[in-house]
């Protein structure tokens, strides 16, 4: 049974350290140290002498079983199960002859079998367990053992080793950088497993050990690390190297952690100093508690009511007996003495107390558990094999790894995502640029074919191949020769920090620290602009085949708010030119006047880019004259040679020069999303599902992908940045944030009502306004007027849409004790909330905060090992698979490749899992209360004495065989609605959330309605029979006859119910249902034959019953009139129920079926008026607002510009590096180091957040505005060629997924852009009175003055005026 | 789409209705044009069927006369508390005939045959005619596994040990002369306990098994002297001991104990007066049960039940009276949206 159990920390690497050593104590005494460890001494190369501490090495267990111990320690942790015990206990009662009721084998059977099948669960299951561990343990790293590199397996890696890293390999354990095959040992590495930030970050050996170089030396290194002891920390190291009797400092900066993936490094060695379960990522990865899920806790408490019960019917009956015995039992001695150990009835009743609770006890199903883990299973199986689920492109399917949760997945209410490599695929492509004031790259034709890829290789040999672009018009400006054009890729080309590689001609590999940096480098290499080489001193370009080397002069680096970097370079012409690339806010400030028509332009551009989620970069150059040159160079020299402030006054000096820039254009980067993000979100909130993002990286970043995906959108009332350092600044924004979402909600809902009325008394036009209100609102309240002002300070009622936005150092605070309430009903309030910065344990507390305060069912989405914690502490981890890296996946519940599956996962599978769930558990209590209750009533007329009603025979199969297929087909197949269904109704998914189809009310009804069926099965028959004779005149009162008849109307009554309940007969269900009809009465003729009964006459009894009793056309009236009198309320009270108080899934199911028969093509309204509230759009979600979101979006870090310039980077060891001022090199790494740690500052909400003024009236938000969309669903499909409309779905390929279920959804966006547009444009001064009204009200110019051009608001917003 | 179609992936699950969870279903729905008449259907069965159920019940004739002798007037009274032989006698009177076969039963209340202990106190191997559970008959017995004297007794246990064990004679007075009525003794236990489960050890003759047992003890004899008369009904199967041996469901019921077939009274008792005369035997007094003899005769649907008449009626009745509700019901609320 194991759901009770703790299932051990899933799968392998990332176990709970915790645990593990608790475990090891007793086998190895290996964590004996671990306790006291205060501080941790490793020798390099000298095993024996690290042996002494007997530090874990790097193997990793998670199995929990071999061969010889499976059996003990199984049946000891089966035991351990408070159930399984319980039926222990009672086979050992009923081995007391005056006490058992039954005979042994009713209980041992069943016990049997539930052990024997969890026995086998568990055994697959570790069996796999095993198998994933080898795979971890036996990856093979190259360890230097006496002086040569030996290849070991992971496991065999001791604290102490030297072991050698090549490219793109993992780290096998935490390391200490030596050295590397790069110039002054550095090295590079790629952190996104760790902490999610995807850039790459440089680590450098301490200087003495990069020395060493080759594995000769590194053999002989001998050196000891003395360090902190084994901790979570990821950005924290603290130690001391003693290397020939020098101490060196240790820091973070020196350490290679398990779980980094060296990159852009040929090769570097590192001592292991944590290994295994030490390790921080092993350490970060929280702790493993084994989930349970909702339904489970009930469950278990439901069992324990009903333990309480079944006393309760003891002690009940014990009486009955005491009183029997006393009044009845007393008198009757002469025929039935009392058993030689009962002296009185005291006694008796004692003993009859524990013969009833043998007897009772199957109103605690046995097979409950295992026939919950049974349905659990087969719902993991159909996870795996869904096909809608199946990424072709990474050849993965989905799969369920833990079958203990999947009816969890129906009741999410909060799901927790990752961005990188979650959300968004990591891929950065260069997609539009806008060029003095024209705009390429937007696809303009969405409903023809695919526009061609442009193929560069006739024009450039240096193109590469991989990058896409479809404009042809750039192309060919490129090669008209276009001053702007080329200036402009002139600027990508050379304002950069990437570094080439060219290993053979024309092969260029680019080694971008941050992946946008990368795309805009390639971009200008595919038009021409070829970066080919760089030196601290100058930049070699190809430039329309041409070699072009400038000599670069400056280098005006990145930092968080500059948010722009510059280059100067001296062409060979000799002319200096500045070339300033920067998020559009900062450098629109600085272009010259002249430029103020183009600005507009580009402006345009830039917000159009933005609606669509892009990155936008905005590019200008200067050029500069000799003497400004000279002027500027010489400030800069100053400041940069100052030791005081010097930041400042470089920053100041920067200032000075970037000024009076010519813009060039600007740039739009898509940060990819994965396939079908936007809408996938669209319908999950649409299910009343929140979505948090939770990433490592910036806020920028994220605030710019949370619009991508529209969880952000321009409707938002307002967006709320927490960025304060200090506890108190937080608490203060927090509370700001909460005191603006009251007062905005509040005046609005004032200012609707006024605005309401005032229309109304204007034109009189209410149905109107009650449409365009709920519009403009976005708003899920349909009766928007008739919110109250949420002057309480209740949080539960503000309406409108916030977003959150708080980054890590704050959360830090929040997440504090005193503060958490604080940030949850902040939180929680808003639609949408992004923590950035966030480290991965933070991940897990906010996870943590939502289950301790929200008592919701929690989802946490991630890929990187950085999830790995949030992952675990959530009700239900998914990982990304398909990736590099597999150890979110590991440490998941569910994996699949992409997120867009998580809408199937959740609406389709876990609805039905849910739904199955319930309807398994409703009937199953309810056929155990109908069964064993009989013995109750039954108790009253035999005197107490713990008689069965039943034949024993009947009582051990009867929940093992009779009525156990049935219930589990159901339980595995039953659909309520087909998966398409479940997808376009997301409303169907609130009774989960809601818990509405089990609670603990329902539990009632099912157990009332099973004990209303035990009365009728025991008192039916009883009126019927007690007089009843057969017709050759034998009486049918006997007790066999009773049983036989007793139990067969049970047997049919329930499976009436089975067929009642079941809604979706497949084969299985038919062949169960009517099998078990079946086998029971084969099984009872059987049971009750000759045969048997020659064999052992003591057990078999009941020989002749059966026929003796089936023969009897009364036996068959009373079985009729026991299933009606079962039966006919039940049917009665469903079809009224579904008649007055329809579910919307019933709603939903009749419209299909009645579809399905009619086969009326244009069906499509029916249900319309569900569709209002419940379709999701898709296509295109958000209108386009007039919002600007660029920044320096890069995941980009200062200080390579001064790597760049010292040239330490570089590996041509022709430079003349003497030539560079040798403070340089100090610095950079030390201006890394501090930007590390050094936060983004606090911004202002202004930059983020859209203006107000976006708070429109008119534009159409679909995205949530879902109320719109019920009236018009006959909209023609003609007017789809609408053009607002599509665009967005060709730009993401999801839209050509599975197009037949979708069809209909697709629809919905024109239906109410149509509908919106004709209900601006009909109404003859709608818009105006509109505006005015708003414009009195809120003092602000709304989208309505869009509106007011008499087009569809959404083209108007989207089109630049010319 | 159409590409990825075509390829094939080592991954890609199977297509297959099971797999893609899309296999043929029947999805019954209640709807209104399904239930109602449904409804109607079941009531109009149901009435019916309870309608010719409780026209045959009321044709059944039934005669029970208490013999139990609680009352001080009634004839048996002196016999209620004798340990001794006594015999008592009751007349009745059958107004019309009573139409044949008759049945005459004896019945017992307030008698737990279905208590448990009572019920398991028998040893089903030695009424298997196992000799050697004769010798060491099972513990489920005791305390009538063994008498005093640490004698097996057969048959064991108490539900053996109380075997009913009153007689009757039952007399027809015609023309002032005593007739007596012949009871047919044969076949009122179930062939399968007759012929199956309970059997005499094949000795022959039968006493030479039974040596070295003793007869249970409130047993005035043998059990292999119960019906000398007949080999075939004498031993554990013994027709009234086999009666007796199957319990009742109930503490109030009645057993077969003989059938009136024979001569005259093929076709029925003619009406007249009759008297019961009673071997009052089985002490009952104790535990306030009482005895009865009940004269019943049957149909089809076997002997008199009113019940079943009627809860068939009243539970059609209800499904008729629940579809008008519904239909009512859906009328309302349903019918607009539906057509």
């Amino acid at each position: 049974m194991t759901v009770l159990t703790d299932i051990p920390e899933k799968w392998l690497p990332v176990v709970l350290p915790i645990k593990k050593k608790k475990k090891a104590g007793f086998g190895g005494g290996k964590s004996k140290k671990k306790r006291t460890e205060e501080e941790r001494r490793v020798k390099a190369n000298d095993r024996e002498h690290n042996e002494k501490f007997q530090y874990a090495n790097n193997c990793i267990v998670t199995s929990k079983y071999n061969i010889l111990t499976f059996l003990p320690v199984n049946l000891f942790e089966q035991f351990q199960e408070v159930a399984n015990t319980y039926f222990l206990f009672l086979l050992i009662l009923q081995l007391i002859p005056q006490i058992s009721s039954l005979s042994w084998f009713t209980t041992i059977v069943p016990l049997a079998l539930v052990l024997s099948i969890t026995a086998v669960k568990d055994a697959t299951d570790d069996y796999f367990r095993h198998k994933s561990d080898n795979q971890v343990n036996n990856r093979q790293s190259q360890v230097l053992i006496r002086g040569s590199l030996q290849n070991e397996k992971w496991m065999n890696v001791k604290v102490g080793d030297i072991i050698k890293l090549e490219n793109n390999q993992f780290v096998a354990a935490d390391l200490l950088l030596l050295s590397s095959t790069e110039p002054h040992g550095l090295c590079y590495i790629e952190t996104a497993e760790l902490d999610g930030e995807t850039n790459m970050k440089v680590r450098q050996s301490v200087s003495v050990t990069a020395e060493l170089g080759d594995p000769n030396n590194l053999a002989s290194f001998d050196g000891e690390v003395v360090c902190e002891p084994p901790n979570n920390k990821l950005d924290r190291f603290c130690g001391t190297l003693y290397w020939r009797e020098k101490k060196y400092p240790l820091t973070n900066q020196n350490m290679l952690l398990r779980g980094c993936v060296l990159r852009n490094t040929e090769a570097c060695y590192g001592l292991v100093i944590f290994a295994g379960p030490d390790t921080k990522l092993m350490q970060n990865s929280g702790r493993t508690k084994f989930k349970r899920t909702s339904i489970d806790r009930l469950m278990n408490t439901l069992v324990l009511w009903i333990f309480g019960f079944l006393v309760c019917m003891g002690v009940i009956l014990a009486v009955g007996n005491a009183v029997w015995e006393r009044e009845v039992g007393s008198l009757f001695q002469s025929y039935l003495p009392w058993d030689p150990p009962v002296d009185n009835f005291m006694f008796s009743a004692f003993l009859s107390f524990w013969s009833y609770i043998i007897i009772l006890n199957t109103v605690v199903p046995i097979s409950l558990y295992v026939s919950v883990e049974v349905i659990r299973l087969g719902h993991s199986y159909f996870i795996n094999w869904d096909r809608q689920m199946f990424c072709s492109r990474c050849n993965t399917a989905a799969e369920s790894r833990t079958t203990t949760l999947n009816e969890e997945l129906g009741q999410v209410e909060y799901i927790f995502s990752d961005k990188t490599g979650t959300l968004t695929q990591n891929i950065m492509t260069f997609n539009k640029c806008s060029i003095n004031g024209q705009t390429y790259g937007e696809v303009t034709d969405p409903l023809g074919k695919q526009p061609k890829r442009l193929d560069f290789t006739p024009f450039n040999p240096l193109a590469n191949p991989d990058f896409c672009f479809y404009d042809e018009k750039l192309l060919e400006s490129v090669k008209v020769g276009d001053l702007h054009t080329h200036e402009f890729f002139r600027l990508l080309s050379l304002c950069h920090t990437v570094m080439s590689e060219e290993k053979s001609e024309g092969e260029l590999v680019y080694k971008a620290q941050s992946p946008d940096e990368g795309a805009l480098v390639t971009a200008a290499r595919n038009f021409g602009f070829v970066f080919r080489s760089r030196t601290p001193g100058t930049i070699t370009t190809t430039e329309m085949g041409r070699t072009v080397t400038y000599s670069l002069l400056a280098i005006l680096d990145f930092n968080n708010i500059r948010k722009r970097m510059s280059v100067i370079v001296r062409n060979p012409e000799g002319r200096i030119c500045l070339y300033c690339k920067g998020a559009d806010t900062v450098l629109l400030e600085r272009l010259h006047p002249c430029n103020q028509e183009l600005m507009s332009i580009t402006s345009d551009h830039l917000n159009e880019y933005g609606a669509d989620g892009l990155r936008t970069l905005a590019l200008a150059y200067r050029e500069l004259s000799e003497d400004e040159w000279e002027a500027w160079s010489e400030s800069h020299r100053c400041a940069d040679k100052a030791t005081d402030c010097r930041e400042d006054r470089l920053a100041a000096a920067y200032d000075k020069i970037e000024q009076d820039m010519k813009l060039l254009g600007a740039t739009a980067i898509e940060d990819k999303l994965q396939e079908g993000v936007p809408e996938t979100i669209a319908l999950l909130s649409l299910a009343n599902i929140k979505i948090w993002v939770l990433t490592g990286d910036k806020q920028e970043t994220a605030v710019n992908i949370g619009y991508s995906c529209k969880m952000l959108t321009d409707d938002m009332t307002e967006v709320f940045i927490i960025g304060g350092h200090t506890v108190q600044s937080v608490r203060q924004e927090l509370r700001s944030a909460r005191e603006r979402m009251m007062e905005l909600s509040r005046g609005k809902t004032e200012g609707m009502e006024a605005w309401a009325e005032a229309c109304f008394m204007g034109n009189g036009m209410k149905d109107g306004q009650e449409g365009d209100c709920t519009t403009g609102r976005g708003s899920k309240q349909l009766h928007c007027s008739s919110l109250p002002p949420s002057a309480s300070g209740d949080m539960d009622s503000i309406s409108g849409e916030f977003a959150l936005i708080i980054s890590g150092h704050s959360l830090a605070h929040a997440l504090e004790a005193d503060m958490e309430a604080e940030f949850v009903s902040t939180a929680c309030a808003c639609k949408a909330v992004i923590c950035c910065r966030v480290t991965p344990l933070q991940k897990a507390q906010v996870v943590e905060l939502i289950k301790k305060h929200k008592k919701a069912v929690t989802l946490a989405i991630g890929d990187g090992a950085n999830d790995v914690s949030m992952i675990k502490s959530a009700h239900i981890g998914v990982g990304i698979s398909g990736q590099e890296g597999i150890q979110a996946v590991l440490a998941s519940d569910y994996s699949f490749a992409q997120f867009r599956f998580l809408q199937r996962l959740l609406l389709v599978h876990g609805r039905w899992s849910y739904l199955r769930m319930c309807r398994f558990l409703c009937y199953f209590f309810y056929k155990n209360f109908a069964f064993t209750m009989v013995h109750f009533w039954f108790g009253f007329f035999c005197g107490f004495s713990a008689q069965t009603v039943y034949d024993q025979f009947f009582i051990t199969l009867y929940n093992i065989v009779y009525t156990s297929l049935p219930v589990l087909a159901m339980g595995v197949f039953d659909q309520d609605v087909p998966d398409h269904r479940s997808l376009e109704y997301p409303k169907l998914y609130e009774p989960g959330q809601l818990n509405l189809l089990f609670n603990k009310k329902e539990f009632f009804i099912c157990i009332t309605q099973g004990i209303y069926t035990s009365v009728v099965l025991f008192f039916v028959p009883y009126a019927v029979l007690s007089d009843a004779t057969q017709s050759n005149g034998v009486p049918l009162a006997d007790y066999q006859t009773f049983a036989v008849t007793t139990a067969t109307a049970l047997v049919i009554v329930v499976s009436v119910q089975i067929a009642l309940d079941t809604g979706f007969w497949t084969v299985f269900n038919h062949m169960f249902v009517w099998g078990s009809v079946g086998s029971y009465f084969t099984i009872m003729f059987a049971l009750h034959s000759q045969t048997l009964f020659r064999i052992f006459p003591n057990q078999f009894r009941f020989i002749g019953s059966a026929q003796n009793t089936l023969l009897q056309p009364v036996v068959w009236l009373t079985i009729a009139l026991a299933t009606a009198v079962c039966v006919v309320p039940v049917l009665a009270f469903r079809f009224l129920k579904l008649d007055l108080k329809p579910q919307l899934s019933d709603t939903v199911r009749h419209t299909q079926l009645v579809r399905q028969k009619r086969r009326k093509p244009g069906g499509r309204s029916i249900g319309g008026a569900w569709r209002g509230t419940g379709s999701v759009s898709e296509g295109r979600l958000g209108a386009r607002g007039g919002s600007r979101r660029s920044g320096y979006a890069f995941s980009h870090q200062e200080g390579f510009g001064e790597l760049i310039t010292s040239g330490k980077n570089m590996r041509l060891s022709s430079l003349a590096l003497a030539n560079f001022a040798s403070k340089h090199s100090s610095s950079w790494i030390e201006t890394l180091r501090r930007k590390k740690t050094n936060h983004t500052p606090p911004s202002t909400s202004g930059e983020c957040s859209p203006a107000p003024s976006n708070v429109s009236g008119t534009c159409p938000a679909l995205s949530n505005s879902s109320s719109v969309l019920g009236g018009s669903q006959e909209t023609p499909i003609e007017e789809e060629t609408d053009a607002a409309v599509v665009l967005s779905s060709s730009s993401h390929p999801a839209a050509s997924e599975p197009a037949e279920p979708r069809a209909p959804a697709q629809v919905a966006p024109v239906d109410s852009s149509t509908s919106a547009a004709a209900r601006t444009d009909s109404p003859g001064g709608w818009a105006r009175s509109l505006e005015t009204v708003q414009e009195a009200l809120f003092g602000r110019r709304g989208c309505a003055s869009a509106s007011n051009t008499q087009v569809p608001p959404c083209d108007a917003t989207e089109t630049p005026p010319h | 789409m159409v590409k990825e179609e075509q390829e094939e992936s080592s991954n890609r699950p199977d297509n297959t209705a099971f797999t893609q969870q899309r296999l043929p279903a029947w999805q019954p729905i209640l709807s209104a044009s399904i239930v109602i008449p449904m409804f109607l259907l079941i009531g109009a069965a149901f009435i019916g069927v309870g309608v010719a159920l409780f026209i045959t019940s009321r044709d059944i004739q039934l005669q029970e006369l208490d013999y139990t002798g609680d009352d001080s007037e009634h004839p048996c009274f002196k016999c209620r508390t004798n340990t001794e032989k006594c015999t008592c006698s009751m007349t009745f009177s059958i107004p019309t005939l009573f139409k044949g076969p008759v049945f005459f039963y004896y019945g017992l209340t307030n008698y737990f045959q279905n208590q448990r202990k009572y019920g398991a106190s028998k040893d089903d191997n030695q009424l298997y005619g196992d000799l050697n559970y004769f010798t060491s008959p099972s513990t489920d017995c005791d305390p009538y596994t063994r008498d005093s004297k640490n004698m097996p007794i057969v048959p064991c246990g108490a539900l053996a040990n109380s075997m009913f064990n009153d007689t009757f004679t039952l007399s027809h007075t015609v023309n002032g002369v005593q007739k007596i009525v012949p009871l047919d003794g044969k076949g009122i236990a179930w062939w399968t306990d007759y012929n199956i489960k309970y059997r005499n050890p094949s000795i022959t003759p039968l006493i030479n098994a039974f040596n070295g047992t003793k007869k249970p003890t409130n047993w005035p004899k043998p059990i292999y002297e119960l019906d000398t008369t007949d080999v075939y009904n004498n031993g554990f199967i013994n027709q009234d001991f086999l009666v007796w041996m199957r319990r009742a469901a109930l503490p109030d019921f009645r057993k077969l104990y003989r059938r009136i077939t024979h001569d005259d009274y093929a076709a029925g008792l003619p009406a007249g007066n009759y008297t019961l005369t009673i071997a009052y035997n089985y002490p009952v007094h104790s535990f306030n049960g009482k005895k009865k003899v009940v004269l019943s005769n049957v149909s089809w649907m076997g002997g008199k039940n009113d019940f079943l008449g009627i809860a068939y009626i009243v539970v059609g009745s209800m499904c008729v009276v629940m579809s008008v509700v519904m239909l009512i019901v859906y009328a309302r609320f349903k019918f607009a949206e539906d057509v």
